[in-house]
């Protein structure tokens, strides 16, 4: 059992126990949001003693260079001093510049960051309401100078943060932008080699993004876009989507809900969304794929498209992981 | 002489080996419940240390690690038709990369110095 010491108190971090874990159960306020090394809010800094490397897994150089490490992932072996980093070091502001209605429960959240933001379209930051309520979201947009960070917003009732965007927040307002993180995103390199792409509810953000990415960077190869979700109101975006397809050959985008409507467009495909993927690339070998949205989903998808011959390495994941 | 490690092409031969192995593991149904629900990314690292050790090659697991790591699984009955059945489909993935007869029985010979540890016994 090894101790950690912040704020002069000492907690005694039990074997299995993370030191967020720790510091929760005994009443201290610790940022903190998947509590699975995904998000990056529980950030802390190691002030003495040796940074357990596995709380810093994913984390920037820059980041692991200032001892900072994840707290809901790090099991010390020996003593350590910690404290919560200077958040303001590791945040940028930003000014909402439009929020368009996608569907009944999703929102499009536009930003502008107070200072250039570098990232890759498919990548996830976390957006902060203030110093304790953030959240992760994946970015739709593109990195372009001038331009807005875009993010598709679901509406979780009585969710801290989605309420909030979709019910208070208005243009003008400010909010904080932590990250990016994550690799599911496009690379260069191979315009040739065929892209599937399957998302679920919001896991078309970072797809949306990764496709306009991948087609402006002229890529040449199949592109497959299968978005699903429950019901044909859930298919936000599909108008935007189908004239993509209209004016890129390579471009192919197909819907897909688990219950049908009356009515339905015919281009509309009905049924289990693993089972469409695989009936439309059967061999996905040599394909790259990326898999977005619904955790379970996408651990499914990522041992099916496995077994049914793309390589591993070929297969990037962004499962969502809710607080 | 060339150790086995290097005869078989190092962290290239795992790095070929590990998708046509796991992919074989996870299809038999002697062996794939043992594998359900495990975390994908995850698990291929530790396919990646599994092959690298009976490749001969750098490694730093120890018979605790081994006890420890497959505990829960002998609990859930693991037994010695599985470990058989694991080298057999190592076997065959080193035969589809064009691996020679002497080298998959060395491999193998690996593979089973590990059997007591891996069953706890």
């Amino acid at each position: 059992m090894a101790q950690v010491k912040f704020k002069n108190q000492i907690f005694n971090v039990s074997a299995g126990s993370s030191v967020l874990d720790t510091l929760l159960e005994h009443g201290q306020t610790i940022p903190n949001n998947c509590r699975a090394g995904a998000c990056q809010s529980c950030l802390m800094q190691v002030t003495k003693g040796k940074v357990p490397e596995k709380s810093q897994q994913g984390l920037k150089d820059s980041h692991k260079a200032k001892n900072l490490f994840l707290a809901c992932s790090c099991e010390p072996e020996e003593n350590i001093d910690i404290q919560l980093p200077d958040i303001k070091q590791l945040k940028v502001s930003a000014t909402v510049s439009q929020i368009n209605k996608l569907s009944a429960d999703v929102i499009e959240l536009k930003i502008k960051t107070s200072e250039p933001y570098e990232y890759h379209a498919g990548q996830y930051v976390t957006l902060w309401r203030n110093d304790i309520i953030g959240r992760s979201y994946s970015l739709a947009s593109q990195a372009k100078e001038n331009e807005t960070l875009n993010f598709h917003i679901r509406l979780i009732p009585n969710g801290q943060f989605s309420s909030w965007v979709h019910h208070e927040l208005k243009v003008g307002d400010t909010l904080f932008v932590q990250g990016p993180a994550g690799d599911c995103f496009y690379t260069p390199g191979n315009p040739e080699q065929n892209l599937l792409l399957i998302g679920t509810g919001t896991g078309l953000a970072p797809l949306y993004g990764i496709v306009h990415d991948a087609l402006q960077q002229k890529h040449t190869g199949e592109i497959h876009l299968i978005h699903g979700a429950l019901n044909p109101s859930g298919l936000y975006l599909a108008e935007d989507l189908s004239e993509l397809e209209q004016k890129y050959s390579n471009f192919k985008y197909h819907p897909c809900v688990v219950n049908s409507e009356e009515n339905m467009p015919s281009s509309i495909i009905e049924g289990d969304i693993c089972k469409v993927a695989l009936d439309l690339v059967p061999k996905p070998a040599g394909w790259k794929t990326y898999l977005c949205g619904d955790d379970e989903l996408v651990k499914k998808l990522h041992k099916q498209t496995f077994l049914a011959g793309c390589n591993m390495n070929d297969i990037y994941s962004d499962p969502f992981i809710h607080a | 002489m060339a150790s086995l490690y290097e005869r078989l092409g190092g962290e290239a031969a795992v790095n070929a080996a590990v998708d046509i192995f796991y992919r074989k593991v996870l299809t038999d149904d002697r062996v794939n419940e043992f594998f359900e629900g495990v975390d994908m990314d995850a698990q291929i690292a530790k396919q990646k240390g599994f092959l690298t050790m009976v490749f001969g090659g750098p490694n730093n697991y120890t018979g605790k690690d081994m006890r420890e790591g497959h505990k829960h699984l002998v609990a859930k009955g693991l037994n010695d038709s599985h470990v058989d059945a694991i080298i057999e489909l190592l076997g065959g993935t080193l035969k589809e990369l064009g691996v020679a007869d002497a080298d998959i029985q060395e491999v193998a010979d690996i593979a089973n110095s590990v059997r007591d540890d891996v069953l706890n016994r």
